[in-house]
């Protein structure tokens, strides 16, 4: 498909470009702190990516191959959008392999396939203060991360624990960044936690209708929060992919019938369909 | 002995009005210190600027802190005083939903000031939370029950619990029983005054009420139209008042 | 080790046309230890206010109250908390609890205060609440629904929990059967034994002639004994 040439590279224009850029800059070079940015009106409603698209926007270059995954997949329709206006307003490359991509913007997942350094990943983000559960005052959260005052995210997992025996908190787990923000890293699951430490790929996070932008540099310190006598544990279903036969990703789960049939399988489309390419088959794999 | 606080001509004004002017005292460890007045006195403007949570227009209010000795609270970092807040300070509201986070239980509210100040394991943090249930008469059944569920005076006691978990040296209390059926004031002035002889605690309670400052305060300010009119022993000012206003406040409450 | 000289009180009421009302003037008077001082003197003459300003519970205008070294008239509040707790014991007339606490606490009180142990102090309380015959199944209630004689006995345990150097005692022995006087009495004989100064206000005549040394008539302080003296004694009883 050809670039449309009713629209700027990329869509959005070259200052607002800037802008973001000055925001992405400026968020890698204090990792994990929340930078406020201008977000502007894009051509889908909040919720579908407004945060992520931006940041896509500005990074991109003509000569990138562009992936785009929700919870894992790339042919949803979220992805397939997202894809689609790039192709259109960027004219650049797309892909759906890991491997192959430059740019990767992802909804609530990381990749299984290890990143690499010169791939950049962006996240989309819903909410982006991790303390906004407890403290729902910006002013107050915003004085909190600038004094570190961080007690209050383990009142939340205290209660977690208080009610349900266990930290019961599976996605949006929240990270300390080299010791010192409190970070939401998106709703990813906290299995993907571990991937956002020593990542080799730079990592940027978008969220549009807070308008905030914040980044991890590559190989940054990124721990999980939890207690002494709780501590953090990157969970997944107790199962094998039953296509692929994995052990080592994460599954979804999928109901295959209306008598209580179901299957788990690799939320990553890209992992899966490159180990049943390779040969591995799963035991529900027809 | 150094004072534990020490205040020296605190002002605030509001514009043209006046909120309270230069109030100066010194208060000693395990001193309960009463302000009475009535309402636009004076008394919580001065309870706030020595909380740290106003900041006034002259004075200053220095603090005996445990590692640095004595300092002033008015001119120190914001993250100093802010630390102070939760260690060292504790700060007991009249309305207890002002005190408290009410959509977390009771024990995480307790729990919350341990985990401030780096508290990092689950069993330790449960634990001095059901044992302050326990000491402010809190069955620990409870310990995970939303403070929404509990009555006033419960709520009040929680609170109370949730500031002294960290052990301070200094409470400030702004009408601590009011609001509370009488019944309920009466238990919650004896749980403070065993709680303030056993950890050998310093308070300043803002009241209007002269009975409760009778049984809980060694010392009385009365202030009347931003201005401290007289100060001393308790049961001395209240017997044997000597300013015209405090008379006037004495004679005034009625005698059951 | 109370010791009073040039001691003056006037009440100053600002709500009655600022009324000054003199009703004590150049008092000077010591009472060692093991030493019982009576003031006596008529109704209104100031012996109760003269008391009081010796606790420190009202202010004096002129001269110098020492007890056990602290000068009462100058002290910070705190000093005179201090004395109140380890030195100068107070038996007033009227029992002030706060209410709901056990009788069994409220007398153990001014031990915890010391420093006491709480099983060591409630023992010490137990012991006097069987001496002066407060019945045991009382000892767990609060002390506010008894009768006028039984919180007089428990007010009574309650001043001699600890044995103060110092003791000031407004009609120990006022509302009690003969054999709590006589338990009341032993008591007082006791703490002069050990050597406590006690200053005490004794209507009853007998009870005064056994256990005092002395009698300090106040009239003799008080200027004019005239037309001031009712309003004091109304301003005495409204401020009680």
């Amino acid at each position: 498909m050809t670039p449309s040439s009713e629209y700027n590279f990329a869509y959005l224009d070259e200052q607002t470009k800037r802008m973001i850029r000055r925001a992405i800059l400026k968020g890698l070079a204090i990792p994990g702190y929340q930078v406020p940015f201008a977000s502007r009106e894009m051509p889908m409603p909040y919720g579908w990516g407004t945060g992520g698209v931006q940041v896509s926007a500005a990074v991109l270059t003509p000569d990138d191959r562009f992936k785009v995954i929700d919870q894992g997949a790339d042919d949803t329709t979220n992805a397939v959008s997202i894809r689609t206006f790039f192709e259109r307003t960027a004219g650049v490359a797309t892909t759906t392999a890991t491997t192959e991509a430059t740019v990767i913007q992802t909804r609530h997942r990381i990749p299984e396939v290890p990143l690499t350094e010169g791939q950049i990943l962006v996240y989309q983000v819903p909410i982006p203060e991790p303390l906004r559960f407890l403290e729902p005052r910006e002013s107050e959260t915003r004085k909190m991360h600038s004094l570190e005052e961080y007690g209050l995210m383990h009142v939340k997992l205290y209660e977690d624990i208080s009610r349900h025996g266990h930290i019961a908190t599976s996605y949006a787990y929240p990270v300390k960044v080299e010791a010192r923000y409190v970070m939401d890293p998106s709703p990813i699951p906290k299995f993907d936690n571990p991937k956002l430490g020593d990542c080799p790929a730079i990592q940027l996070f978008g969220a549009g209708r807070e308008q905030r932008i914040y980044a991890l540099p590559p190989y940054t310190q990124v721990v999980s929060l939890d207690f002494e006598d709780h501590p953090f544990e990157a969970s997944k279903a107790d199962h094998p992919c039953g296509l692929c036969g994995a052990e080592d990703s994460y599954l979804d789960e999928v109901i295959v019938d209306d008598a209580g049939g179901r299957m788990f399988v690799c939320s990553d489309t890209d992992y899966c369909e490159a180990r049943r390419a390779a040969g591995h088959i799963g035991k529900d794999a027809a | 002995m150094t004072p534990l606080l020490s205040v020296q001509g605190i002002t605030k004004r509001y514009g043209a009005h006046i909120g309270c002017a230069d109030v100066s005292f010194d208060l000693y460890p395990g001193e309960v210190m009463g302000i009475v007045g009535e309402s636009g006195s004076g008394k919580s403007t001065l309870l706030n600027c020595m909380a740290g949570h106003l900041r006034p227009d002259a004075g200053s209010v220095v603090f005996d802190t445990r590692g640095h000795g004595p300092r002033d609270t008015v001119t120190m970092s914001e993250p100093e005083r802010r630390m102070l807040g939760r260690t060292d300070w504790a700060f007991v509201h009249q309305h207890a939903r002002d005190g408290l986070r009410m959509g977390v239980s009771a024990g995480g509210n307790v729990g919350e000031r341990l985990m401030a100040v780096g508290a990092r394991h689950y069993g330790d943090i449960r634990d001095k939370a059901v044992d302050w249930l326990e000491r402010v008469e809190i069955d620990a059944g409870r310990v995970d029950d939303r403070p929404t569920t509990f009555s006033g005076g419960m709520q009040q006691r929680l609170q109370i619990a949730r500031n002294l978990v960290t052990g301070p040296r200094l409470v400030f209390m702004d009408e601590p029983t009011g609001g509370l059926d009488v019944s309920v004031q009466a238990r919650l002035l004896d749980l403070l005054r065993g709680l303030v002889r056993d950890m050998g605690l310093s308070a300043i309670i803002v009241t209007h009420d002269l009975a409760v400052v009778r049984l809980l305060a060694d010392r009385l300010m009365v202030m009347k139209d931003g201005h401290v009119v007289e100060n001393g022993l308790t049961d001395q000012v209240l017997d044997d008042p000597q300013h015209a206003y405090t008379q006037l406040l004495v004679s005034s409450v009625l005698q059951v | 080790m109370i010791d009073l000289s040039n001691v003056s009180k006037t009440f100053t009421l600002h709500n009655q046309g600022s009324a000054v009302i003199e009703v004590l003037s150049d008092v000077s008077l010591t009472v060692a230890p093991g030493e019982c001082v009576a003031l006596t003197g008529a109704s209104g003459a100031g012996k109760s206010t003269l008391m009081r300003m010796i606790y420190g519970n009202y202010r004096a205008q002129a001269g110098v109250i020492r007890v056990g070294g602290v000068d009462l008239v100058q002290a910070e509040p705190r000093e005179i908390i201090r004395l109140r707790r380890e030195v100068l014991g107070y038996v007033s007339q009227f029992l002030r609890v706060v209410p709901r606490v056990p009788t069994l606490d409220v007398v153990a009180e001014p031990l915890r205060a010391v420093g006491v142990s709480s099983d060591e102090a409630r023992t010490r309380a137990k012991e006097l609440l069987a001496q002066l015959n407060i019945p045991e199944r009382l000892w767990s209630l609060s002390p506010t629904t008894f009768s006028g004689g039984e919180q007089q006995r428990v007010n009574i345990a309650r001043g001699f929990a600890h044995a103060y150097p110092a003791m000031l005692l407004d009609e120990p022995t006022a509302s009690l059967d003969a054999a709590n006087r006589e338990v009341v009495l032993s008591l007082i004989e006791a703490a002069k034994a050990r050597g406590a100064a006690i200053i005490g206000i004794f209507h009853d005549e007998a009870a005064r002639a056994r256990v005092c040394d002395r009698e300090i008539d106040v009239s003799r302080f008080t200027p004019g004994l005239s037309s001031g003296s009712e309003a004091v004694e109304r301003y005495n009883e409204s401020a009680a």
